[in-house]
């Protein structure tokens, strides 16, 4: 179990290495291939610069002008020892791990990431809590009643579900409940309140991104669990529950649902992972300051460092969701045994 | 014995322990009625065993689940009477039954690995099976569970308690799931085909165990099998079931040496026996088991059966009755004595089997 445990902790960082070489061949080599001049990169990666001898001069101090893979080297370097940039006026220190430095709005990339997490990870856990428990209990509900008014309502409103984008459902919920008119009962966008400020206020700003993104998700978590349900209630093992003369509503939790359990927790993890990488779509819409709209900025900024690091920083979610996923496998399912 | 006369509504309790009197179980699909049980009854008392024998299909296994409440409710149509210990079981509501099943009554199922949890641990399905039924902790049950699997010849029951079902073989996983039924001392016993997914050396030892728990619980048992060899190890009394109904019915003696329907006979000429000379083929019966949705008429059997002109017009236009051919002979379950369902003569039947039969399995 331990050897597996480092084994796959060592495949995870060469997966990080991979992930940083291709981001960073995507925004430092493409674009020399296409042509840029290094003093054209500098000059993009420091903002405005006024003439091209300072641009030559950023270029120079900011080691464009090295071959890419050293450049490569060099941000490595910086995320495992810190690193210094020196744009002429004076020097701007990087501790490490540093993922970048944004000379737009002059400041380490990784202090940003760790203001924003806070607000993804307050979206996140929050639509998770309520996806999961809707979901679940819409999808067990259905299978038990398969083919009732219930299950036929329930399942159409899944589908519109998955198949309506956060865009519209939240700008939608934000008309509807929001924005001055007569049902506006919950908060207009753009506000976040730190849980440990006030829990309150916390939540009800959150609601209205929370139930819009929980929508998306419960909706493929209860299809899932309907059709796993429908499964397991048909396997012996609910017939020899029964027989023991168990009442229905352990029948249903602790063996029908255990058995469909297994998928629902892979996917779980997945998901979340993804998205406490930043829900790109919904913070945007209701405007919270979280990594995903952190990203959106970035990339409208062509602010490089940033995107480089919000870029890694999800990659480091999604693989150990990853790796957290397969470990719990083992847990959940006591078939499969890890060698 | 006719369905007439078990049809009335306000039967007193019998004095038998378990009573099925002209079940019933129906089930409306979108192609018809399937009628997979059709007027079946039988008695059973403690310390004795019941084999049921058919083919697949024939309505073996929907009989015991009916017994047992556990038949699909929201699209069965049951009716007729179960007789559980002076309780009634078919108009009794489903909590009621539910109390009763896994303590009273307990059942075996055919596949173990599949039959148990596969998240759960052995023991751990033992424990709850006692804990519903038995307000005791979790350690009192788990001590009684490591006592049953030790009961049911688990070596080393302390440790294999803590096993998953697939940390078992399949003989090991057929006498937990043993351990599992027993856990409460039910005085019914249901296994369906309880050694066929089993290795035949195993399925001696099970055997074998089930007879001797039998014994020490004075249990009523009940083995459905399509394995004649099963019940001849374990049976008092044998039902022949077919199309939904019992054929023929009698004392293990009745069955293999004096059977009189055409059924029974093709079921033991298609049994490979060691103490027969081996032919080049087995003797299988013709033609496939009726579809329970289009009964043939008359008798059910007539289709396949080779002496069917013998009757006649009969055989495809009016259903033999269930008939006494020979009184009881007293000794085992001694119920009903010696019954069939033929439309031919007892005396035609009997010189069939002596002379024609009975010579093909012996020799050939």
């Amino acid at each position: 179990m331990v050897t597996y445990i480092i084994r796959r902790l060592i495949a995870a960082i060469l997966m990080l290495l991979i992930v940083s070489m291709v981001t960073f061949a995507i925004f430092f080599l493409v674009p020399r291939l296409a042509g840029a001049t290094p003093e054209g990169m500098a000059s993009r990666y420091v903002g405005r610069t006024a003439n091209a001898e300072t641009a030559k001069l950023a270029a120079e101090r900011l080691g464009f002008n090295d071959p890419v893979v050293v450049q490569y080297g060099n941000y490595i370097k910086g995320i495992v020892f810190g690193a210094e940039y020196d744009y002429g006026p004076g020097v701007e220190k990087c501790p490490a791990p540093c993922l970048g430095y944004s000379f737009i709005t002059r400041q380490p990339v990784l202090n940003d990431l760790i203001d924003r997490f806070p607000v993804t990870l307050s979206l996140a856990v929050g639509a998770a809590v309520i996806w999961v428990l809707a979901g679940v209990s819409i999808g067990v509900l259905s299978a038990l009643r398969r083919g009732s008014l219930f299950d036929r309502a329930a399942m159409t409103v899944a589908l519109a579900g998955v198949s309506l984008p956060i865009f519209f459902t939240g700008l939608i919920s934000l008309v509807v409940l929001s924005y001055g008119n007569p049902f506006s009962i919950f908060a207009q966008g753009g506000h976040y309140t730190p849980i440990t400020e006030n829990p309150i206020e916390w939540a009800y700003n959150l609601i209205l991104p929370w139930i819009t993104l929980a929508f998306l998700f419960a909706a493929g978590y209860a299809r899932l669990t309907r059709a796993g349900m429908l499964d397991t209630m048909n396997e012996d093992y609910i017939r020899t529950a029964r027989a023991k003369g168990l009442p229905e509503r352990t029948v249903v939790a602790k063996h029908g649902l255990r058995g469909a359990l297994t998928p629902i927790v892979t996917i779980f993890g997945l998901d979340f992972g993804l998205l406490i990488g930043g829900a790109v779509l919904t913070e945007s819409t209701y405007s919270l300051q979280g990594l995903g709209k952190y990203a959106v900025d970035a990339i409208t900024n062509n602010d490089l460092p940033k995107v480089m690091g919000v870029t890694l920083l999800t990659a480091v979610f999604v693989i150990a969701a990853n790796l957290i996923v397969d470990l719990l496998y083992a847990v959940v399912d006591p078939r499969v045994r890890l060698s | 014995m006719s369905r007439a006369d078990n049809s009335a509504d306000a039967s007193p309790a019998p004095p038998s322990y378990l009573e099925l009197r002209d079940l019933r179980i129906h089930f409306p699909t979108d192609d018809g009625l399937v009628k997979s049980v059709d007027g079946l009854s039988f008695r059973l008392d403690r310390g004795k065993t019941l084999g049921i024998v058919g083919e697949s299909g024939s309505g073996k296994s929907v009989t015991s689940l009916g017994i047992l409440g556990l038949h699909n409710r929201r699209n069965a149509r049951v009716s007729g009477e179960i007789w559980l210990d002076g309780e009634e079981l078919v108009t009794a509501p489903p909590d009621a039954v539910r109390a009763l099943r896994g303590k009273k009554m307990a059942m075996i199922f055919q596949d173990p690995l599949s039959a148990m949890h596969p998240y759960y641990t052995v023991g751990n399905q033992i424990i709850e099976a006692y804990r519903i039924h038995n307000k005791v902790t979790k350690a009192v049950a788990r001590k009684h569970a490591v006592d049953m699997l030790g009961r049911v010849g688990i070596p080393q029951p302390d440790r294999r308690v803590d096993d998953y079902p697939h940390e078992f073989s399949g003989g090991m996983r057929q006498r937990a799931m043993i351990a599992m039924a027993l856990s409460c001392d039910p005085e019914l016993l249901i296994a369906d085909e309880p050694t066929t997914a089993l290795d035949v050396t195993v399925q001696a030892q099970i055997l074998d165990l089930m007879r001797d728990l039998q014994r020490e619980f004075d249990s009523a048992l009940i083995i459905i099998t399509h394995d004649l060899g099963v019940v001849a190890e374990l049976s008092d009394d044998i039902l022949v079931m077919y199309g939904g109904a019992c054929i023929e019915y009698g004392s293990t003696d009745d069955i293999f040496y004096r059977p009189e329907h055409p059924y029974t006979w093709g079921l033991l000429s298609s049994m490979p026996r060691l103490d027969r000379e081996p032919t080049e083929r087995l003797l299988p019966i013709k033609g496939t088991p009726p579809s329970l949705i289009n009964v043939p008429p008359g008798c059910v059997f007539s289709p396949r059966c080779p002496y069917a002109d013998r009757t006649g017009d009969r055989a495809a236009t009016e259903v033999p009755e269930l008939l006494e051919t020979r009184a009881g002979h007293g000794g085992h379950g001694g119920h009903g004595g010696h019954m069939v369902r033929c439309h031919m003569p007892p005396a035609e039947r009997r010189s069939l089997w002596e002379n024609d039969v009975k010579p093909m399995l012996e020799t050939t």
